[in-house]
């Protein structure tokens, strides 16, 4: 998941995020978009490092976001969604406060990957690509994240979860629930 | 020249080739299901594998260069039993239905499984999910027999540079489709039907509209005739075992006499039309241009191509102005069929019906478009496709191979040879200027045999340029004048003039687009399968009808005269314009 931390939203002069804390609005996080996209014009497979960009910045990919970077670009829409549905680390959908990623490359998926997703699934009681009422939680596929010797894996935002049982997912949840829990109360 | 060795014999191939290209040059076949000709390969199907001395695999031959000693083995047990591990695995995701599949006759994955002796498929499991997408007016594409070689996704990107398909999700989730999997009326489709022509399957085909001919056919209240685009003489020949290039126009006309059509009429009589009518709107817009100081959308561009028509409203609203108002032959037929021909024969517009036959996916897409209704009515009730009038005609039981030929009725059935080039690129770019010319200077166009060898051929983008010379009174203003004009095929080489217009790298008055590669000959209904072998020897065949005419001038043809003077009046006239014109409007690329 190196990808995720290292996205080109440095060169953002001004984050979407930084005037007040709140949630910048739309028309503000495209302009930022505009201007990293500014820096790639003409340059070959720009188009994952600004995918990457824009979903940090909307949180995930709304529509009306792949088609401006569309048109921008002159890469047709189909490609952009075909881009985007290819990689599973990108998201068509509002995802929640915690982003669950469970792994189902090779090595986790003969240790059990599989039984981890179902009990999420059940737990959650959401689908991949959903995201529960209460925007708390996302769950995603991941194909691996280079721990294979700590299989089954699955990742909570940025944490790693190694050898992950499917009997103990009740706990891994509500750990983050309560967390969620004391940001609200805390605002 | 590298020399290298095809099943242990030595030869002598080009260099730069690959082993497939290669291959073919000495007259050997190797499979392959996702090779386009002339694109770079992408080795997906991975049907083309060969074996290579040497090398640690198999290797794919399409994007397998060939080096000085390569020994290379196309059909050893070892090639053999891996095409077939390859093949049997995309019949096992393959739902084909193949007892009733309309592609089952020219199948290319059935062919090729066929020829490899597959009897059983090893290998069961999940079928993917199957999503038909019928929403458009031209296409149907079907994604449980989708092989996803991907050769219409390159056709549609770098071909037609639209880009409406590409793969979408993942692995074996994977479907060929619009963005999001959406149907392809929701995007930016032109609707050429290049997809359909290439499709190694019975994935994407054209909409079939055979049984409602049918049913026109034999409702006794309907009068119905036939129009047939100047492509369709060309190839349907195919359909029925000729080699490309056979011209069975006479054949053709008795065909669909016997199939049932009360007049059997020529789209080429309204090409001729066209020419009245666009090649005097090109003389209006110079003079307005010219003479009048008034601002004109020059260059203007042709009309005739739908899936251009299309390509612009999406890609190039800025040039709609540009491009003639004219309507294309298709739909100035259907007009003048239900309103003079009616009025003439005395059949209730209302109880007519108007089929087309051509060569073309899009068309069916113009048919519909809701203002082409001049008459009334909707002026083209069905179109079919080359293909569809050959399925229908070997579905009559009719021998086509022993008909006599037939002759076209009157009084819309007689065109000249500048009508037949309408069928190929650069084409309507002659019939124009042999009138155009005439009409300016009283003089016959000065081209040896009446054609201008700079727009003709496969080039992408061609041009031309004459000084008119000798003018008459009444266009003395173009006297010494160059008229500078171009031509292109294929929508992504149509999009290159354009930009280097836009730069204004590039100066035209008048520009010939024909949306497929070839122009209407290499059209997306077709027979398959078309390159560019075929699609030259199809133009040959068309210049060769343009040259057994008498008469090569639009402005000759007789009937175009007695519609002008009983009905029409004159060109760019009131009922002209009211019957044979129309307009562009802007659509959203996405």
């Amino acid at each position: 998941m190196a990808v995720n931390t290292k996205t080109p939203e440095a060169q953002d002069p001004q984050p979407s995020s930084a005037k007040c804390g709140c949630q910048a609005n739309e028309e503000e996080m495209l302009r930022s978009l505009d201007t990293v996209i500014d820096g790639f014009i003409d340059t070959d497979g720009a188009l994952v490092p600004i995918l990457q960009t824009a979903q940090n910045l909307f949180g995930y990919l709304p529509e009306k976001v792949l088609k401006h970077i569309s048109l921008r670009l002159k890469i047709p829409y189909s490609e952009v969604t075909g881009v985007v549905s290819f990689y599973s680390f990108f998201s068509t959908v509002p995802r929640g406060k915690h982003v669950v990623r469970v792994c189902l490359g090779t090595a986790c998926y003969v240790r059990g990957g599989k039984e981890v997703l179902e009990a999420f699934k059940k737990n959650l009681k959401i689908n991949v690509g959903e995201t529960t009422p209460d925007r708390m939680f996302s769950l995603e596929v991941g194909r691996c994240f280079g721990a294979c010797g700590l299989a089954p894996v699955a990742m909570i935002d940025d944490d790693v979860h190694q050898r992950v049982k499917s009997a103990k997912i009740r706990d891994i949840i509500s750990q983050y629930q309560h967390e969620g829990e004391d940001v609200k109360e805390a605002r | 020249m590298p020399k290298i060795f095809v099943n242990h014999k030595e030869v002598e191939v080009k260099a730069d080739t690959t082993i497939l290209e290669a291959a073919k040059s000495l007259g050997l076949h190797i499979p392959t299901l996702c090779y386009y000709e002339g694109k770079p390969p992408i080795g997906a199907c991975r049907v083309c594998l060969v074996e290579v001395e040497g090398a640690k695999t198999l290797v794919a031959a399409c994007s397998t260069p060939v080096v000085e000693g390569m020994k290379i083995h196309t059909n050893n047990k070892r090639v053999r039993e891996a095409r077939r591990t390859v093949v049997e695995l995309l019949l096992s995701e393959h739902e084909g239905s193949c007892q009733y599949c309309a592609r089952s006759h020219d199948c290319e994955l059935k062919e090729i499984a066929s020829h490899l002796g597959i009897e059983d498929i090893h290998y069961k499991g999940e079928k993917p999910e199957v999503k038909i997408d019928a929403s458009t007016p031209a296409l149907v594409r079907d994604s449980g027999k989708c092989i996803k070689c991907r050769r219409c996704v390159t056709v549609c990107r770098e071909v037609q540079g639209v880009g409406s398909l590409f793969p979408q999700k993942r692995g074996y989730k994977t479907m060929i489709g619009p963005a999001f999997v959406l149907d392809l009326d929701q995007v930016a489709c032109v609707q050429c039907g290049q997809c359909a022509a290439i499709c190694p399957v019975g994935a994407i085909q054209e909409k079939n509209d055979i049984d409602k001919v049918w049913e026109a056919l034999e409702n006794k209240t309907k009068h119905v005739v036939v129009q047939t685009a100047p492509a369709i003489r060309a190839a349907l020949g195919e359909c029925f075992g000729y080699t490309p290039g056979t011209l069975v126009t006479g054949k053709m006309i008795t065909a669909l006499r016997r199939l049932g059509f009360h007049a059997v009429f020529d789209t080429n009589f309204a090409a001729d039309l066209t020419i009245m009518e666009e090649g005097t709107e090109l003389l209006m817009r110079l003079k307005k241009a010219l003479v009048n100081k008034e601002p004109v959308a020059l260059p203007m561009f042709t009309s005739c191509s739908p899936g251009w028509i299309k390509f612009a409203e999406y890609y190039y609203p800025d040039f709609l102005p540009n491009i003639s108002t004219c309507k294309s032959p298709q739909q100035m037929f259907g007009a003048v069929a239900k309103t003079y021909y009616a009025s003439k024969k005395g059949v209730n517009p209302a109880d007519m019906v108007v089929v087309s036959i051509m060569p073309c996916t899009a068309k069916k897409f113009e048919a519909q478009r809701p203002e082409m209704n001049a008459s009334g009515f909707q002026d083209v009730d069905y179109v079919l496709t080359t293909r569809e009038l050959g399925f229908m005609i070997e579905s009559a039981g009719i021998d086509f191979k022993t008909l006599e030929d037939g002759e076209m009725d009157s009084p819309l059935g007689f065109s000249t040879g500048a009508a037949d080039i309408f069928a190929n690129t650069g084409g309507v770019m002659e019939a124009a200027l042999r009138t155009v010319y005439e009409i300016v200077t009283g003089k016959e166009f000065p081209a040896s045999d009446l054609r201008l060898a700079p727009v003709e051929g496969l080039k992408g983008i061609k041009e031309a340029s004459l000084v008119i010379k000798g003018t008459i009174p009444e266009w003395n203003f173009l006297e010494n004048v160059e008229v500078r004009v171009a031509v292109a095929h294929g929508l992504e080489n149509a999009a290159h003039l354009i930009d280097s217009i836009k730069a204004g790298k590039a100066h035209y008055h008048f520009i010939e687009i024909m949306t497929c590669p070839g122009g209407c000959i290499g059209g997306g209904g077709q027979p398959r399968y078309t390159d560019d072998a075929v699609r030259l020897a199809r133009i040959n065949a068309i210049y060769k009808e343009d040259a057994g005419k008498k008469l090569r001038k639009s402005h000759a043809n007789p009937q175009v005269k007695t519609l002008y003077d009983e009905f029409l009046k004159k060109p760019l006239g009131e009922k002209s314009h009211h019957l044979l014109h129309t307009k562009y409007q802007e659509r959203q690329k996405v």
